[in-house]
């Protein structure tokens, strides 16, 4: 058990229900509605509400954009329930700088890639889609690389 | 779309942000500590979470003609391209430096994860000026 001990220095457990509950949510998803739902949509779809810009406006966003604001919303919805039920309270202290540099190329990558990590990473995977598989890979690596050189840098 | 279908897909979503936070993916720093090869565990969440959606997604449409609000089942479908592939690269090397990618970003609210508001703000910054680079002119279409 030495290896387990050295891989997940956490244990298994809260992920594995974690990854299984986040299943059963798209799964319930798909299974009442047909919708297929990544998150990272969301953001541009929503900006269709405050501007005219065409990209914003694009059908596919303005239709979507109903259901993918009551998604987002249900996921604060749900993890109050967690905070409030098993959770406790915790704010991150990774830098300032990182939240707000990293969250803007997240923005910008996620959306010209058309997905994120629940897109590509579980909607396109259980779809068997050589793009989103291509995708995981390609944003884990270079996750893993600027990961690494921000601590190198001194980052949290 | 329907209220009852609205309402299904909130339900979806708390119980997508209740296994992210059950998860600990709403910590920035368990992410890192993925990305920095600390701790394997993220590899569970995605590999569950993809493994029960994958039959969902393959079985479910050879056994029901139709979802139970609505009619038709929609499909993911990415494309092989420049953008999904450097998009791709991009979003990573965001995703390397904050330890949030939206999901937990938007979760993070509800989990009163308070300085994640600032990666919410700027992933929609983010989304902002993509649509601007990408989206031509700012007439209506």
């Amino acid at each position: 058990m030495l290896l387990i001990d050295t891989l997940f220095p956490l244990g298994i457990t809260h992920y594995l229900v974690g990854g299984l509950l986040i299943g059963f949510a798209v799964s319930f998803l798909f299974v009442v509605t047909g919708l297929v739902g990544g998150m990272s949509t969301f953001f541009t779809a929503t900006l269709s509400y405050v501007s005219d810009w065409s990209y914003f406006n694009q059908e596919e966003f303005v239709t979507s954009r109903n259901w993918r604001l009551a998604y987002a919303a249900g996921l604060v919805i749900g993890a109050a329930v967690w905070l409030f039920t098993l959770g406790e309270s915790f704010q991150t202290s990774v830098s300032w700088w990182q939240l707000a540099l990293g969250g803007f190329i997240v923005g910008f990558g996620a959306r010209l890639s058309n997905g994120c990590t629940s897109g590509h990473g579980i909607c396109g995977l259980a779809s068997l889609q050589l793009p989103s598989l291509l995708a995981v890979l390609i944003f884990l690596a270079s996750a893993m690389i600027s990961a690494t050189l921000v601590k190198l840098l001194g980052g949290t | 779309m329907k209220t009852s279908s609205l309402a299904s897909v909130l339900f979806a979503g708390a119980l997508f942000g209740f296994g992210l936070s059950y998860s600990s993916m709403i910590k920035p720093e368990v992410v890192l500590s993925f990305l920095r090869f600390e701790d394997f565990g993220l590899l569970w969440v995605l590999g569950a979470a993809s493994f029960v959606t994958f039959l969902t997604y393959q079985l479910i449409p050879r056994v029901m003609g139709r979802p139970l609000l609505e009619s038709v089942f929609s499909e993911h479908t990415s494309k092989m391209n420049r953008e999904t592939l450097g998009g791709a690269a991009i979003f990573g090397i965001g995703w390397g430096i904050c330890g949030v990618c939206p999901g937990p970003a938007i979760a993070g609210l509800g989990a009163a994860n308070w300085p994640l508001a600032m990666t919410l703000a700027a992933i929609f910054a983010g989304a902002y000026v993509q649509g601007r680079v990408m989206g031509g002119s700012g007439e209506g279409q």
